[in-house]
């Protein structure tokens, strides 16, 4: 067993498993509410209507997707056998992910770019499938991690054929997190519009919210009933299920909020569900990172798979000199393009 | 079952030699290939974009102005692309390079967070207000968001560069575990960061993406300037970007002797095959162009008798260490396509140090906007520092064989063990087909714009 140096009492690969969970969040909460957008894109008819939707993600998609990138890099430089085993073992998904996060970027970047109605109406289908399919890949692979896959004593995957990355539990944990993001981008885009289409939002927003809360019930009923090693933490200590009541009281506040026309507030309470549910996800798995099916021998853990002590030091470092930085310039940035959309001659 | 291996078995032969360590290697090389189109670009056209939007705050000259919007709208072109095809490479090191991810983890690590930290957010935090940001912030701090975005993908070159330097001369690590359990372990971090082909690669990388950004420029201007079109603007860019191009594409001529001198010293193998030279240690020519006999050992072309040991020692008679003096398995595979990269790449170098000088007097003379001909041939010359850019990391890459970290980790060691070939051919074929497609596209759109050219009216 190698020992690692401590901060404040905390060893540096539990400090790094919560940098890597706080990227993730921080990315789930940004691209979460511009692939949301994504997947109501069809549901607006009107050419003017699209246009608004997607400038008003126009200047913040991009620095969104930095945070997937300072993710990776994140674990893949603090926990290298987790990122290697996890990458090679979700080859299909991670691929079919990357070509759908092209289409999406190119879609964004070309769609206004020609006038011809078959144009835009192409890319517009493109850029709402892509987002779609984003958001539920996502959660597809994180429902791989949270029940487990055949890795060996190697940290090697033993798959069996292309589409084994398919299970129910995945595809529940998918639907659940395209709802989450649908939800979150339609309040998103509640704040951002106004007239005839913020009707519209208002509308098929309560659907959403429920299509939301279905799909995380059921989800949680199977975790429940079915994954017995990420719920056994909870019996073993009740005080933990203070997380659990936190998460579903602040779901159960989005509607409220949403009634209330309290907009800002309702995206904030839809952007801490997603903290505290990921939260809740880093506290079934810690210090598991990656639950092997063959042999609980097998489990990545974040000792087995972290990087040097001297390497962590290093990283911690550099995430304490630029996180305040990054917040900075976004912050920045989200005042600048604050209010609802404005279509000028540089929108897209 | 037995349709399915029959299925198989019909597949075209040429598949048939397919192992998953060469489809791995030719998605790699084809997704990074086409990636290192864009931040090029990117790098180029953000100093172009730096340099208008200065020279507009300084002289509020609205010509100024109009070029830095009418760039702005290429440089967003390409920076879109360039980010979606860059989280691919990111994300190939764990899918199709796991063992190599596991070994270099521990080193990259620190040069990535870097990189995702302090290069990729300012950029992308930043471009928002650079493309949507011109009629909601003041000039100045526009500029500073322009200025911003520059340095970022000047950043991200600094920690890219470093993480690939760092696998063609290791230093500041050691080695961990046995066998495929072996890991680099960082051990100094200035050492890792400053080894010794860093700063001659970087600066080799970044000169040569600004030539690529200056020379879109150059022949962007010369084009409208030959037909006649936007000639206001074009007489004051096409001069900005030609002295930029002539500096840098005269310093580029040091910057690779330097970087060569280093491949001397710290990659002998690489630096062999770079001149396709053979015997163990003897005087080495250089060629001006050539084709290596690999069968036999020898090349055929146009050389200067001694002119690799003269270039390396200042002595034509000196010693060069050459390929038979490593084993076989340890010489690069392809020696002669390494030949040809690294040549092609000099020689494109050397046109763009005539073109830019040649320009350059032309415009002394006053007879650069005037001569149809040089317009001509410099509104074709962006496709050159495009290639050299290619045939230079090609050089690099494949004379760095058969290792993918020089002398530690061979490429055939570093693959995923899960990954099977099937996997590798479907996804292979994917980024095939959108790739071709995006290009098309790519073109398609950025020639409209041009096309169509800068907005007439002036603001205010």
């Amino acid at each position: 067993m190698i020992s690692y140096d401590t901060f404040l009492g905390v060893d540096y690969p539990t400090l790094w498993y919560l940098v890597v969970g706080g990227l993730f969040s921080g990315y789930a909460i940004l691209d979460g509410f511009d692939f949301g957008s994504g997947a109501w894109h069809l549901f607006f008819k009107k050419e003017e209507n699209r246009r608004i939707a997607l400038n008003a993600i126009g200047p913040v998609w991009d620095g969104n997707e930095v945070w997937l990138v300072i993710g990776g890099g994140a674990l893949f430089a603090g926990f290298p056998v987790m990122y290697a085993s996890l990458f090679s073992s979700m080859y299909v998904p991670f691929m079919l992910f990357l070509v759908f996060i092209i289409f999406r970027a190119v879609s964004i970047e070309f769609r206004s770019k020609e006038p011809m109605k078959w144009w835009r109406k192409s890319w517009d289908i493109a850029y709402s499938i892509s987002s779609i399919m984003l958001a539920f890949l996502l959660g597809v692979v994180l429902g791989n991690v949270l029940q487990g896959i055949a890795i060996d004593e190697n940290f090697n995957y033993h798959g069996d054929g292309f589409f084994d990355f398919l299970g129910i539990y995945p595809i529940l944990v998918g639907l659940t997190t395209l709802s989450l993001f649908t939800m979150h981008g339609g309040i998103f885009l509640l704040f951002k519009t106004e007239g005839r289409l913020y009707q519209k939002i208002r509308m098929y927003l309560s659907k959403s919210i429920a299509f939301f809360i279905l799909t995380f019930a059921t989800t949680s009923f199977y975790t429940i009933l079915f994954l017995d090693h990420l719920t056994n933490r909870f019996k073993e200590s009740p005080v933990l299920f203070v997380f659990p009541i936190v998460t579903m009281l602040c779901i159960a506040n989005i509607p409220r909020l949403v009634k209330k026309k309290k907009f800002h507030f309702a995206f904030v309470f839809s952007a801490l569900s997603i903290a505290f549910m990921l939260g809740l996800v880093a506290l079934e798995l810690y210090p598991t990172l990656l639950i092997s099916t063959l042999d609980s021998a097998n489990h990545i853990t974040i000792y087995n798979s972290a990087s040097s002590s001297d390497s962590l030091g290093i990283m911690l470092l550099i995430a304490a000199i630029g996180t305040p930085l990054v917040l900075g310039y976004t912050i920045f940035v989200y005042t600048t393009f604050k209010g609802k959309v404005i279509i000028d001659e540089n929108s897209y | 079952m037995l349709s399915l291996l029959q299925c198989y078995s019909l597949i075209p032969p040429i598949f048939a030699p397919m192992d998953v360590e060469l489809l791995a290697r030719i998605q790699f090389a084809f997704t990074v290939a086409f990636h290192y189109i864009y931040p090029p670009l990117s790098i180029g056209l953000g100093l172009f974009l730096v340099i208008t939007e200065g020279m507009f705050l300084y002289t509020k000259n609205q010509i100024y102005h109009q070029l830095a919007k009418f760039w702005t709208k290429l440089f967003a072109l390409t920076f879109g692309i360039g980010v979606a095809t860059g989280i691919v490479m990111e994300f190939e090191f764990g899918t199709n390079w796991a063992t190599y991810s596991k070994y270099v983890g521990d080193i990259f690590g620190s040069a990535l967070a870097a990189e995702g930290i302090f290069a990729f957010a300012l950029e992308s935090g930043f471009l928002g207000i650079l493309l949507f940001g011109w009629n909601r912030v003041k000039p100045w701090v526009h500029f500073i968001a322009t200025l911003g975005v520059f340095l970022g993908s000047m950043f991200s070159a600094v920690w890219i560069v470093v993480a690939n330097s760092w696998q063609q001369t290791p230093a500041g690590f050691h080695i961990v575990g046995e066998g495929m359990a072996a890991r680099a372990e960082i051990t100094n971090f200035w050492e890792m960061v400053f080894n010794p082909s860093s700063v001659d690669r970087l600066i080799h990388t970044w000169t040569g993406a600004i030539l690529a950004g200056m020379f879109l420029v150059i022949s962007v201007h010369a084009y409208y300037l030959r037909r006649n079109k936007h000639v206001e603007l074009s007489k004051k860019a096409l001069p900005i970007a030609l002295l930029v191009a002539t500096l840098f594409a005269s310093f580029q001529l040091v910057s690779g002797h330097h970087s060569a001198a280093g491949v001397a010293v710290n990659q002998p193998a690489k630096l062999a095959a770079l001149e396709g030279h053979y015997p163990s240690n003897s005087k080495a020519d250089m060629y001006l162009m050539g084709w290596v006999d690999q069968q036999n050992e020898r090349v055929h072309g146009i050389r200067i008798p001694g002119g690799l040991s003269f270039l390396l020692t200042g002595d034509f008679d000196a010693q060069v260490t050459g390929l038979n003096a490593f084993k076989q398995e340890d010489q690069p595979g392809q020696v002669n396509a390494v030949f040809q990269f690294y040549h092609l790449m000099i020689a494109i170098g050397i046109v763009l140090i005539i073109l830019s000088w040649w320009g350059i007097i032309l415009w002394k003379q006053n007879k650069l906007f005037t001569s149809p001909r040089f317009l001509w041939i410099l509104s074709f010359a962006v496709i050159l520092p495009q290639i050299a850019n290619q045939a230079g990391w090609f050089a690099a890459e494949m004379g760095r064989q058969p290792w993918v970290v020089y002398g530690l980790l061979r490429t055939s060691d570093a693959l995923s063990e899960s990954v099977v070939a099937s996997q590798v051919l479907f996804s292979l074929i994917l980024f095939l087909i959108i790739y071709s497609f995006l290009l098309a596209l790519f073109l398609y759109l950025l020639t409209k714009k041009i096309k169509h050219g800068p907005e007439l009216h002036l603001q205010n």
